[in-house]
């Protein structure tokens, strides 16, 4: 997923030495994006759909302004981030705890591992009338299924890393007399960093692609993915466009600023992923 | 020895800590702290799971959600696989769809549903569609970059030994992408699998398991949804382990790429 973005970074890499290159590698990003608004706007033009179904893109852009001028769409997207980063909170919390634990005690990990492989194939989606039932309607029900979904990936992988720590590293550390504590916290804990990151990572993609749908089914009061939902009722295809751009431009930024940030740092610091 | 006690003990262990919470969840469902609508005993669901199967309604919505999900899947491999070949092969076929993959990419696809309900209605096409959505990308990405990384002597040295176009792509590239291939197959399956399940959720077709466990909400039948839950988390456990694991064995190992990828 991160490979594209890591690729057009690549690519404007080259350009920076002069001007006229640079812009040439703008525009051949900016192209593409050019020849499909042209195809829509042809479409939306022609008359074949519905204006109302198949809005232009001025439509879009106005309603974009619109929404955001009077602080609709950033109400509904801050909304939305705050239950995003709370239910990842708490995915994060919960599993790398578990995920270590299992990683440390061979009890924990009989114990816990049928349990986290018997969760972990179901789609998260699956479990959300569950917790509407029991948790109702709104906020609690949408936080507590976002973290219950993007935890598992990162159990899974703060497990792996845990048990990836070279024995060497656990055993000579002991030889040189540390107690359980510090070997956790300067052998066990750094050893296994680069997978719980890698597991943080996916909890949080994992989480952002699951909290759309669930504010669709849990009727929040606001969120961009009821905004949506909310505009399919009113035939309003140009709120529902922003509404998507919005979610694209959020999720772009979670990759480049947040994903990649996170690889960024693993790579530098332990060499662990090559070129 | 060692091992295979270790193995029997970790077995034993597994077992237990199931019965373990099994017996937890009964006594909470039975002590009455909870109405029994919400929380509904074990053999209650046990009984609906086997009425669902055995009255052929619960096999008849796997059954749609099946189809949709392969529909689905087929469609995305059909598409994403070529364009992640073309995109790996030419350049400026990489230098159009990149942009384009990259920007549409990080789009959950159920935000998708709203709009291709008002386009194509509700039912099938859909929720098709939506999980075509989701597959696709995992598939083109994986595709892309496991040309992308075919060991450029292996290339070199088929050239050398005179193979044409056509027989350095089947005998070599193809070959030599697999194992990314089929990680990718594998994700684009795990994806279709979570949207096909939304996507009747929010789509309301009149058949398929998310539709019933949705459904089964507005009647509080707690244990229809959790008897379908168990279908689903079968039917997905089944797909994960059998048939991508076969499909590995079958291709990917027997020639011996996977050492090659993993190392």
């Amino acid at each position: 997923m991160q490979d594209a973005v890591t690729a057009i970074t690549a690519d404007h890499a080259p350009g920076r030495s002069h001007g006229g290159e640079r812009l040439r590698l703008i525009w051949r990003n900016i192209f593409p994006f050019v020849v499909v608004g042209a195809i829509w706007e042809i479409i939306a033009w022609s008359g074949i759909f519905p204006r109302r179904l198949f809005p232009t893109l001025e439509d879009v852009a106005a309603s974009f302004v619109n929404l955001t001028i009077t602080g609709i769409l950033p109400h509904h997207a801050i909304d939305t981030l705050i239950r995003l980063l709370s239910g990842f909170a708490l995915a994060a919390i919960v599993g790398v705890t578990v995920g270590v634990l299992m990683g440390r005690s061979r009890r924990a990990e009989d114990i816990l591992l049928p349990l986290v492989s018997i969760g972990a194939p179901i789609p998260g989606l699956a479990y959300a009338p569950l917790f509407l039932l029991w948790f109702g309607l709104g906020n609690l029900s949408s936080v507590l299924l976002v973290g219950f979904v993007s935890a598992f990936p990162i159990i899974f992988n703060s497990w792996t890393g845990v048990k990836a720590v070279k024995e060497i590293w656990v055993r000579s550390a002991q030889a040189m007399g540390a107690d359980d504590r510090r070997l956790f916290r300067h052998v066990v804990f750094p050893g296994a960093l680069p997978y719980i990151l890698t597991g943080l990572r996916l909890g949080l993609a994992q989480a952002w692609r699951i909290l759309v749908a669930v504010e669709m089914l849990a009727a929040v009061p606001w969120g961009l993915g009821w905004l949506i939902f909310g505009a399919r009722k009113f035939l309003n295809t140009d709120t529902m466009m922003a509404g998507i751009v919005v979610i694209a431009l959020i999720g772009l930024a979670l990759e480049k600023f947040v994903f990649q940030k996170i690889e960024d740092y693993t790579v530098v610091r332990w060499g662990m992923i090559s070129s | 020895m060692t091992e295979t006690g270790s193995r029997r003990r970790c077995l034993v262990r597994g077992t237990l800590s199931l019965l373990v919470t099994a017996a937890a969840y009964e006594a909470l469902a039975r002590s009455g702290y909870f109405a029994p609508a919400l929380l509904p005993t074990l053999p209650t669901i046990a009984h609906t799971l086997f009425a669902g199967l055995a009255d052929g309604s619960l096999i008849e919505h796997a059954a749609f959600t099946l189809y949709r999900v392969m529909f689905g899947f087929a469609l995305s491999v059909v598409v994403g696989l070529p364009l992640g070949i073309l995109m790996a092969r030419f350049q400026s076929v990489e230098n159009f769809l990149l942009p384009l993959v990259s920007a549409m990419m990080p789009i959950p696809s159920f935000a998708l549903v709203p709009l291709f309900m008002l386009w194509f209605g509700i039912g099938n096409l859909t929720t098709i569609l939506i999980v075509f959505y989701a597959a696709t990308f995992p598939m083109i990405f994986n595709t892309w970059s496991g040309v992308r990384s075919v060991n450029p002597i292996w290339l070199r040295a088929a050239g050398a030994m005179g193979a044409d176009e056509r027989k350095l792509f089947w005998k070599v590239i193809i070959p030599g992408a697999s194992p990314f291939i089929i990680t990718g197959m594998r994700q684009a399956f795990l994806r279709a699998w979570i949207a096909v399940v939304g996507a009747e959720m929010i789509a309301a077709s009149d058949w398929g398991l998310g539709w019933v466990i949705f459904d089964a909400k507005e009647f509080l039948n707690t244990d229809t949804m959790l008897a379908s839950l168990i279908v689903i988390g079968i039917i997905g456990f089944v797909f994960e382990r059998f048939v991508f694991g076969s499909l590995e064995r079958t291709t990917v190992m027997r020639w011996g790429m996977v050492r090659a990828a993993k190392g």
